[in-house]
């Protein structure tokens, strides 16, 4: 006999079926972590990230002495605690004398690491060694927008591989609707050369301009960086593939002989078939119109003439 | 201007792919507030898109319908595999048989009530009926109330069954609902992820045992683990009784062994005495003893005529109905 096993309380269930695999997405969680050493800087930049992406993100503060992202075998375990708190994004920190503030920021399909960005983290400035007006801090969990400036981002394989990285780290919740008043916070990512890219965090201040667009002001509040891709592994052909597969639920039929015009809004054709008038059969059919008896008494007029004559 | 930049309205990104730096500035700062200004720009044309687009007022604020994001991002997990049609579903669509919405209480005659269709208190509930009327066909003996409840029974166990089936098939696809487990597992859900199965601790205890016995001495002189307990005895154990005679504990051992020998010997006494053969051997010597009272019986009567008459006695004797005459014809000549 096979053993099926279920939930026993509903909540239990409940969360289970929050980690079942869903037609359409909502958010990526992140999972923080570090290695057997990490520096006073990579401490801080982790809790920044930690603070920025409050709310859906989870910080481990153990040493993890087994896992190396980019090493055969070293990725077991994350891929475990990937699969424990459910998070499909992670970010790894470690220090060593070979690479310095090393922050790996990596991906995962099916709790299975998808691809990996190694970066050097220089010139860190925290969120608490900025000084601004506390109406423009952030609000938590805000939508934010990005800005990616420089050719880098499109001409370096690493740079667009990085730009990808980020705007899926940071990009937070998709949604459909949004409401504009809620913008205050701005990613500026600019690249510098061919390996190093400048990551600051800024909050948006809405000015009067006279217009219906408000006149935008950026104040940074941090944290800011320079990070220095080292390594990075883009991910598999097949499995890149499969992982931007769209449902095929979702993708819209096409929309035959329906079209829209901007004064007279939707304009539909219909086509209608021949009528065929003659051979059509009268929805009627009344005792006096059947065929048959039309006919029989039709004969039994003649007859009766007959007999006359 | 706006053209220059590539605009993401689903993930509100604006890239300039033009920019480059002629010649990066000294300091820090001077590089800090040229990105800034840079990037108060590319918000700017996001905002110039973003506000352009049709709003609904809300009393927070405008709220817009964002585009289809352009720049693609990886799914998380794979898509949500397509649950297999269960034996039933499979049936009803060939034999055409479409699924009506039932109300989900039911007027009760017995009662004259409303009533639930299932669950608690439900209509045609087994425990509320007092009477099962007799039938010719009914046997005696038979408790019909039981006899309800165990067909009951054992419909319900049918169902089971096929539940697990049309389960295992949607495991085979890989369609199972998220918070079902089939067998034993350590962590659920996921899509593709194989399911490790979990040995019970019964049967690791038998491997276990298996194993520390497999040597030569039965493992009688292996290091034992931390927490081993010894292989269970799965066979009864032998027991030697006491050789030297006397009387309690020391006649045991001669009981027994006078229990198998009669036991033996009162199985070859059967066979001693063969009771087919013995039967024979009594009815061969009835019938002789018939035959040989018989005969002398004869001997008495053809004493008093005689004796070669009597095949000729025995004749007509026989065939006295139809063939009298002839033979006194006979007898004249």
């Amino acid at each position: 006999m096979l053993q099926i096993k279920t939930p026993k309380t509903g909540r239990a269930r409940r969360e289970v079926q929050k980690r079942a695999p869903k037609l359409v997405e909502s958010g990526k969680k992140t999972l923080i972590l570090h290695g057997t050493k990490t520096s006073d800087v990579l401490n801080t930049v982790l809790s920044d990230i930690y603070h920025l992406k409050k709310g859906e993100s989870i910080k481990y503060s153990r040493k993890n002495d087994s896992i190396r992202p980019f090493e055969s075998g070293g990725e077991t375990s994350l891929e475990f605690f990937s699969l424990k708190t459910d998070c499909s994004l992670f970010v790894f920190g470690s220090h060593s004398k070979k690479r310095p503030n090393n922050l790996v920021i990596g991906r995962t399909y099916d709790h299975h690491i998808y691809d990996l960005v190694e970066l050097g983290v220089e010139n860190f400035k925290s969120m608490e060694s900025f000084s601004y007006g506390r109406k423009l801090a952030p609000r938590l969990g805000s939508k934010p927008l990005f800005t990616f400036i420089g050719e880098g981002f499109e001409s370096v394989e690493e740079l667009k591989h990085l730009k990808e990285v980020l705007l899926d780290l940071f990009r937070g919740e998709a949604v459909s609707n949004l409401n504009i008043a809620g913008l205050d916070r701005v990613y500026v990512c600019t690249a510098l050369s061919s390996n190093k890219v400048l990551f600051t965090h800024c909050a948006l201040r809405l000015k009067k301009s006279g217009t219906i667009i408000p006149r935008m002001e950026l104040v940074e509040v941090g944290p800011s960086m320079d990070l220095l891709v080292r390594r990075h592994r883009l991910p598999d052909e097949s499995l890149r593939k499969e992982s931007m597969k769209k449902p095929h639920e979702l993708t819209k039929k096409k929309e035959k002989n329906v079209s829209r015009d901007s004064i007279q809004g939707k304009i539909g054709k219909i086509y209608m078939p021949d009528q065929q008038v003659g051979e059509k059969v009268l929805p009627n059919k009344a005792k006096g119109v059947k065929r048959e008896r039309r006919e029989a008494k039709m004969k039994g007029e003649a007859k009766k003439q007959k007999q006359d004559s | 201007m706006a053209e220059e930049y590539q605009i993401d309205l689903g993930n509100l990104m604006a890239f300039d792919p033009h920019h480059h730096f002629p010649s990066l500035p000294s300091s820090r700062e001077e590089l800090v507030k040229q990105c800034l200004e840079k990037g108060t720009k590319l918000v700017q044309a996001v905002a110039d898109a973003l506000f352009n687009l049709p709003s609904t007022d809300d009393p927070d604020g405008p709220i817009v319908t964002l585009p289809q994001p352009t720049t693609r991002l990886p799914r998380e997990k794979p898509l949500p595999k397509k649950k297999p049609p269960t034996k039933w579903e499979e049936f009803a669509k060939k034999k055409g048989i479409v699924q009506r919405k039932k109300d989900k209480v039911v007027f009760d005659e017995q009662t004259g009530t409303w009533k639930r269709r299932h669950g608690y208190d439900r209509v045609n509930d087994d425990n509320d009926i007092p009477i099962i009327e007799a039938k010719a066909t009914d046997e005696p003996g038979v408790d019909p109330f039981a006899k309800r409840r165990e067909e009951k029974k054992q419909r319900v166990e049918k169902q089971e069954k096929h539940r697990l089936q049309n389960l295992k098939q949607a495991a085979k696809v890989g369609a199972l609902p998220s918070h079902i487990q089939l067998a034993a597992t350590a962590l659920p859900i996921t899509g593709t992820q194989a399911v490790p199965r979990k040995a019970s601790k019964n049967e690791l205890e038998s491997v276990a045992g298996m194993a520390a016995t497999s040597t030569a001495s039965g493992g009688k002189f292996d290091t034992k683990l931390a927490g081993e307990k010894p292989p269970k005895h799965e066979a009864k154990y032998r027991k030697f009784l006491p050789v030297a005679e006397g009387s309690g504990m020391g006649s045991l051992e001669r009981q027994q062994t006078e229990k198998v020998l009669s036991k033996l010997i009162s199985k070859n006494s059967h066979e001693i005495l063969n009771v087919e053969r013995a039967v024979n051997m009594y009815n061969v010597k009835k019938d002789k003893k018939r035959s040989n009272q018989q005969q002398r019986k004869s001997s008495s009567n053809s004493g008093k005529s005689s004796s070669k008459l009597k095949p000729k006695n025995n004749k007509p004797f026989k065939k006295t109905s139809f063939k009298k005459g002839p033979s006194n014809k006979g007898k004249s000549k």
